[in-house]
């Protein structure tokens, strides 16, 4: 039965390859049949790794199961997310609360995965939004945005949002440096003013809460990206920086000037002392913090009004400089912490530090003069190697724990596997085409899962179907369990993923949760039992306390609103059955749906302009007799004395 | 008849499984169901085999018009059961010591061996009794009134034992840890009952 099924199977690749290769000719014409069951997960089956790509200028985190490339769920984190209610809902406005206001939207992009002991454990993903800045925690039991923590003092959150290895902090860099604090002046005295903003996050080991524990504030360079030292470095973070020239305009030419930046080596255990001992200059900020209770159903935001700044060189032997050729991008840790990668990206060449050489400079005080105060260490002092790939653009690498890393070039479109150690690159691989990120499940760890790489690409072009001008990212598998990575399937993504991260499914599965607990339910507008239903008046605000289970809301006949009213719908899905959500939808809602999930509480605002009767419904297919799941609501005139009164099969 | 006597105190102490392990047990899946759904029947209440169970099925069972599954207090079986089977372990054990004690012969370990069956099969009657009550019994108001190709109203008893296709539900109906040990709780006593009697014609 076996091989009749693995007949079958060939037959039908042949097919498909037979259909599709005249349309692109292109396409890898090696595509062999053991690709296909490679990424082949038979209806029924599961995926053997979760991948959360960020979604970029989506503002959301999207999950999908590796090989297959199918997505799961996009869960909403920065961005409205009609489909839902996120953003829309009384309860999760407040976790769009910024200092700026409510801000919907965000461009998200590193997202890393918590982690015990250098290795995944699986608890929460956090992500940066880039544009306002901002640090996200998503619980991984509901994959729901649980917490957002603004950053003060920073632009552009690039740099961010990466994990030390036992979740002690998640690190927040500032791309663009700003005036700290910010104040009316004139751009063109950015040198030597600005400053860049290095935020180290504390996340509370129980419950993950996220507090701002100190800002470093280095020279106003552009920190790209960074990584936290893990095993022998672990206490040290890494960040690239550009624009070491200060330029404040036409950075495309003026920032890349010299030959080599930097990257910012950190030591943050020493910081952590020192601020532990009373270090730091406590500065007024104005930033929020917003919080998700599962239990309440509801988003808390509160205003922070302080943050703790301290001056890099009032801590002596906290930070260095490495100097690593042009402009480097990605800046990337092995897993035995030995190696601190710079992908130079206008250059061939990777530039590989080494963590016990930088050590014995630092030991033998080699330096090559300062920046700010802060000594530059000397570029051979502490070259570990250079990796002469060939290639252009490198921009990201990722290691499989097996001695070898895969390195982008974003130029030449194409994935380099090279040796650490001996920097010999052993195979090359196009993508299709500019490849920004690559994700190895845990290749930001110490242990990583070395059987697949997802190359994220920016450019698409002729890999789909046309669809008009704007198309999907496309994403590349490959096998990268042998000698040779093997080129398995493409995928299209949503948004426009930058980095992603990845873990073995059962990591996850078994605490995914099915259902809120009703009885656990604390929202103050919560129904537990049909019979608590009710409708409550308020001056001009009515509160309707509605249930719903297959296939009726309680109450479904609403009288005694008036024109001119606030109705607050809150609804309570009392089912306690794994995947039988409810929605909630009343004509002119000026809002979005709410989709409400077995035990959960969500609120909708109606504010009704006409006098009539209006119906409401259940958006989702939740039983045979959906298309009964109805009511109406009536709206009088605004001087009208119709009485307040509701019903259910009255 | 010494030995015989230990299997008969031991026996009827298998019953008290009952008082933690379910009767009997029905499960209940579907496509949209691939975790199927379960009813565990102890002697003193229904209970689900996944904490909301009984909710999930009374929610599904409402669309054809059936009774919510009692409660422990809505069905006298419920309260008796336990009743009954705590004295049959009580008389069991007190006839297995007068027994190794040499004081009664072997017929009374028979004795409650065929009272106990007498017992467990008037149980299975009234169990039996409830289903077709829980399946027939339908609320004429009901959203779904399915029939039969015959035209006849379609029912819902659950089988007594064994596997029956009902909509879109598979019902698999079968004894329990419960059952099982009583089930070798009686045994052990017709092995007693046995030894006796073979020590008793030995001894003749």
């Amino acid at each position: 039965m076996k091989i009749y099924n693995h007949l079958i199977l060939t037959f039908g690749v042949a097919l498909m390859l037979f259909s599709c290769g005249q349309q692109n000719q292109s396409s890898n014409g090696a595509l062999s049949s053991s690709a296909a069951e490679k990424v082949y997960v038979a209806p029924g089956e599961q995926d053997e790794y979760y991948a959360f790509l960020s979604g970029g200028y989506s503002g959301n985190l999207t999950v999908y199961g590796l090989p297959s490339g199918r997505m799961f769920k996009e869960i909403p984190v920065f961005s409205q997310f009609p489909t839902s209610g996120y953003g829309y809902s009384e309860e999760t406005v407040p976790m769009l609360n910024t200092s700026h206001g409510f801000v919907p939207w965000d461009d998200a992009h590193h997202p890393d995965i918590s982690q015990t002991n250098g290795e995944l454990d699986g608890r929460w993903i956090f992500i940066n939004g880039n544009n306002t800045p901002r640090i996200a925690r998503v619980d991984l039991s509901t994959f729901e945005t649980a917490e957002i923590i603004e950053v003060p003092n920073s632009a552009g959150n690039h740099s961010s949002s990466f994990i030390t290895e036992n979740t002690e902090y998640v690190v927040a860099g500032t791309r663009f440096s700003v005036p700290v604090p910010q104040r009316d002046m004139p751009i063109n005295e950015y040198k030597g003013n600005f400053k860049g903003a290095l935020t180290f996050i504390s996340v509370d080991p129980e419950h993950g809460h996220m507090a701002i524990k100190f800002q470093l504030l280095m020279p106003g360079f552009n920190y790209d990206l960074s990584h936290p030292g893990r095993g022998k470095s672990h206490g040290w973070f890494f960040f690239t920086t550009y624009n070491t020239e200060e330029a404040n305009s036409l950075l495309e030419v003026n920032a890349s000037q010299n030959d080599k930046d930097f990257i910012a080596a950190i030591n943050w255990k020493k910081i952590e002392e020192y601020v532990n001992n009373g270090g730091g200059t406590k500065m007024p900020a104005n930033y929020a913090h917003n919080v998700y209770d599962e239990h309440s159903h509801t988003g808390t935001s509160t205003m922070r009004n302080e943050v703790l700044t301290v001056d890099p060189t009032k801590v002596p032997g906290a930070v260095y400089f490495l100097p690593t050729p042009k402009s480097p991008h990605g800046c990337d840790v092995d897993p035995t912490g030995q190696y601190i990668i710079g992908n130079g990206k206008l250059s061939a060449d990777l530039t590989v530090h080494s963590f016990d050489k930088m050590i014995a400079a630092i030991e033998g005080q080699k330096f090559d003069g300062e920046a700010y105060g802060i000594p530059i260490l000397k570029f051979e002092d502490v070259l570990a190697g250079q990796v002469k790939s060939g290639g252009l653009g490198p921009l990201h690498t990722e290691f499989d724990g097996k001695g070898n890393a895969y390195t982008t070039f974003f130029i030449s479109s194409e994935v380099v596997k090279w040796q650490l150690g001996t920097w010999e690159v052993i195979d090359r691989k196009p993508t299709y085409y500019s490849v920004g990120h690559l994700m190895i499940p845990g290749g930001n760890s110490r242990k990583p899962f070395g059987k697949y790489v997802v190359a994220m690409n920016k450019i698409t072009k002729d890999r789909y179907l046309p669809t008009g001008p704007e198309m999907e990212h496309s994403a590349q598998l490959y096998d990268i369990s042998g000698d040779k990575m093997e080129l398995l399937y493409d995928f299209p993504t949503h948004g426009e993923p930058h980095y992603a991260a990845g873990c073995p499914a059962e990591l996850l599965t078994s605490n995914s949760k099915k259902i809120y607990r009703l009885d656990e339910n604390r929202h103050p507008y919560a129904v537990t039992s049909a019979d608590g239903s009710k409708v409550v008046r308020d001056g001009n605000e009515v509160h309707v306390y509605m249930s719903t289970i297959r296939s009726h809301f309680t109450p479904d006949n609403i009288e005694g609103i008036k024109v001119g009213d606030k109705v607050y719908f809150h609804i309570t899905n009392h089912e306690q059955d794994f995947d039988v959500p409810h929605g909630f939808a009343i004509l002119g809602q000026n809002s979005s749906e709410l989709l409400v999930m077995p035990g959960q509480t969500k609120t909708s605002v109606w504010e009704p302009k006409q006098v009539g009767v209006w119906p409401f419904y259940c958006t989702d297919f939740c039983s045979a007799l959906h298309q009964e799941m109805q009511g109406y609501v009536r709206v009088s005139p605004a001087n009208s004395n119709t009485e307040l009164k509701w019903s259910l099969g009255e | 008849m010494k030995k015989a006597g230990i299997l008969m105190i031991l026996g009827p102490l298998f019953l008290l499984g009952l008082y933690v392990f379910p009767l009997w047990n029905i499960m209940l899946g579907a496509p949209q169901y691939p975790d199927p759904l379960g009813l565990n029947i102890h002697i003193n209440g229904l209970r689900g085999v996944s904490e909301f169970d009984i909710q999930n099925i009374d929610g599904l069972n409402h669309y054809i018009g059936m009774h919510t599954l009692p409660k422990a207090e809505e069905m006298w079986e419920f309260g008796t059961f336990p009743m009954v089977i705590g004295i049959m372990v009580g008389i069991g054990v007190l006839i297995g010591v007068l027994g190794y004690l040499g004081k009664v012969s072997y017929k009374w370990f028979l004795g409650w061996f065929l009272l106990m069956s007498i017992l467990g099969i008037l149980g299975m009657y009234d169990f039996n009794e409830w289903l077709v009550d829980y399946g027939t019994n339908l609320d004429p108001n009901a959203i779904m009134k399915l029939t039969n190709p015959d035209g006849s109203p379609m029912t819902y008893k659950p089988p007594l034992l064994g596997h029956v296709k009902m909509l879109n539900f598979d019902v698999t109906s079968l004894p329990s840890t419960g059952a099982w040990l009583m089930f070798m709780g009686m045994m052990l006593t017709l092995v007693a009952a046995f030894m006796g009697w073979k020590s008793t014609k030995n001894q003749n």
